[in-house]
């Protein structure tokens, strides 16, 4: 193995791992502050990548497409909340499974009404289709930068609103004592409308930063939402910062998994999950460890 | 506005599932005094303050905040309304510092004033200011009471309700906390208090409602209730 394959498959990983952030981070929250168990969340990753699709034809432009689908994705993340998501603050996780998974089948049949059953491809900005060039024959392209930079940058806000902001600060109580913060003049349902509206929109952003680099596909929600799962359960569920670490070791695993055991690349991420797990039941940041 | 008083309850039925626990209960409190709820464990005072804060839901009965039926306000809308709780579990957001407690629902006061800043709690409770930066389940007893109190007035309230605030408390903690309520209610913040400690009671409150199986069995001054031997003897256990 060459030190430079290796190198960019650590890029490679990185990459996806701070795309796999994105969305666990939403699901991760969402289930901390609200003890919600999303099986939806992957479908806003696939909306949000159809959103790519037909905004970047109708605009010219993924960059256009994604401040356009970035409040889109919020009100649907609105709508949601307001109209299922709130039936389930007080009932059991059997039943948000369920309803959650309907969501899943409702926004599959509109995908398949609405886009077909067709794969479809997103351009790439002109100004991002290049590549650096590595060595005289490996180049890494521009575009995966910066997909890393944005989902990077978009992680570092995300820190600095939890960890510095009143905003964040009333989060982090609801998440602790919900019944509290609502005693103190805190509207604890519009707080949870608005945490899981972002969660939606980062999913949705997230399914549109790799519609150029993956093929836009129905079913690719479900494919995501597995993974994204797998990270919540290795960084502790309601951590945001074992969903980063959690993140990046997944994708650093798989990518790893695929190029150095391909025949067990199915099964690394898993591996992974089952070797945090048994030294620590809670996940890396759970609050149980 | 015909009622002067900023809180009223009015045969007010208060249920925990199937347990009727406030039964008939009548409460007044006027702007700037202070009120204590006397009476034994589980007969109804914590439950009379989680009523007025909207955290349980009377189903019988009025509850008014400043002159409008709040029965169905949630408690966030109570709170809004100049309303502050401190509980009797403390309640302390453990994964917030202590800076972050106090800030987490800092707010101005209804008229708009910022009369309770941060830099006042802290001069109020000196040993909050040596924790600032500490996570909130990492101080003791007594300190976490002391900020629960800062956190309450760090939203200016227009009245205090104080649930229990010095039990389990070292004596010296307790009397650093009577202390601050003294402040507070010359302050001119309506308080509406449940302790045990009768004589400080009798001290502080101007008026004090006795309460026996979610019911008033007196209602008076400290004076009215020093000549009532038997009931301080029989429901008080003075």
């Amino acid at each position: 193995m060459d030190w430079l394959l290796f190198f960019i498959q650590t890029l490679n990983g990185i990459q996806y791992g701070l795309l796999l952030f994105l969305i666990a981070s939403g699901l991760s929250i969402v289930f901390g502050v609200m003890g919600v168990i999303n099986l939806a969340h992957g479908s806003f990753y696939m909306i949000g990548a159809y959103l790519a699709f037909t905004l970047s034809e109708l605009t010219g432009s993924l960059f256009y497409a994604i401040l356009l689908g970035i409040p889109i994705t919020m009100l649907l993340g609105f709508f949601v909340e307001r109209f299922f998501i709130v039936h389930l603050y007080h009932r059991d996780h059997l039943q948000q499974v369920l309803l959650t998974f309907g969501l899943i089948l409702i926004f599959n049949e509109l995908q398949q009404i609405l886009w077909g059953g067709d794969p479809h491809a997103v351009p790439m900005p002109a100004v991002l289709t290049g590549s650096f060039p590595l060595s005289d024959t490996l180049s890494y392209p521009v575009y995966r930068f910066f997909l890393s930079a944005v989902c990077l940058g978009m992680s570092i806000v995300m820190y600095l609103v939890l960890k510095h902001t009143r905003f964040g600060m009333r989060i982090r109580a609801g998440a602790s004592n919900r019944t509290m913060i609502e005693a103190l003049g805190i509207n604890i349902r519009f707080l949870y409308s608005l945490v899981f509206a972002i969660g939606v929109a980062l999913a949705g952003v997230a399914g549109m930063l790799a519609a150029p680099v993956e093929t836009v596909y129905p079913g690719m929600g479900e494919q995501i939402l597995i993974v994204s799962f797998v990270v919540v359960v290795i960084g502790g569920i309601g951590s945001i910062r074992g969903a980063f670490i959690g993140a990046l070791a997944i994708g650093l695993a798989d990518v790893y998994g695929q190029v150095f055991l391909p025949d067990l690349a199915s099964v690394a991420v898993y591996g992974v999950m089952a070797g945090v797990l048994l030294l620590r039941p809670s996940g890396l940041f759970g609050r149980g460890t | 506005m015909s009622n002067p008083d900023i809180i009223t309850l009015k045969d007010v039925h208060t249920y925990y599932g199937a347990s009727h626990v406030l039964r008939g209960m009548n409460l007044r409190l006027a702007p700037r005094s202070c009120l204590s709820l006397m009476g034994r464990n589980g007969m109804g005072k914590s439950t009379t303050i989680k009523t007025i804060m909207g955290i349980a839901k009377p189903r019988h009965g009025t509850v008014t905040i400043k002159g409008y039926n709040s029965n169905r306000w949630e408690p966030y809308v109570v709170a809004k309304a100049g309303i502050a709780y401190v509980p009797e579990e403390r309640e302390i957001f453990p994964n917030l510092t202590v800076r972050e407690n106090l800030l987490v629902a800092a707010r101005l006061s209804v008229e708009g004033q910022d009369n309770w800043c941060l830099e006042r709690i802290l001069d109020l409770f000196p040993r909050l200011s040596e924790r600032l930066n500490q996570w909130g389940n990492n101080l003791s007893g007594g300190e976490q009471q002391m900020l629960t109190i800062g956190r309450a007035l760090m939203t200016n309230p227009d009245v205090l309700l104080l649930d229990e605030v010095t039990e389990g408390l070292a004596p010296i903690v307790r009397e650093e906390i009577w202390s601050v309520i003294e402040a507070v209610k010359r302050e001119g913040i309506a308080t509406v208090i449940v302790d045990k400690n009768i004589g400080k009671l009798m001290m502080i409150a101007d008026h004090h409602l006795v309460i026996v199986r979610g019911e008033v069995v007196f209602s008076g001054d400290s004076i009215e209730l020093s000549a009532q031997t038997e009931l301080l003897h029989q429901h008080l256990g003075v």
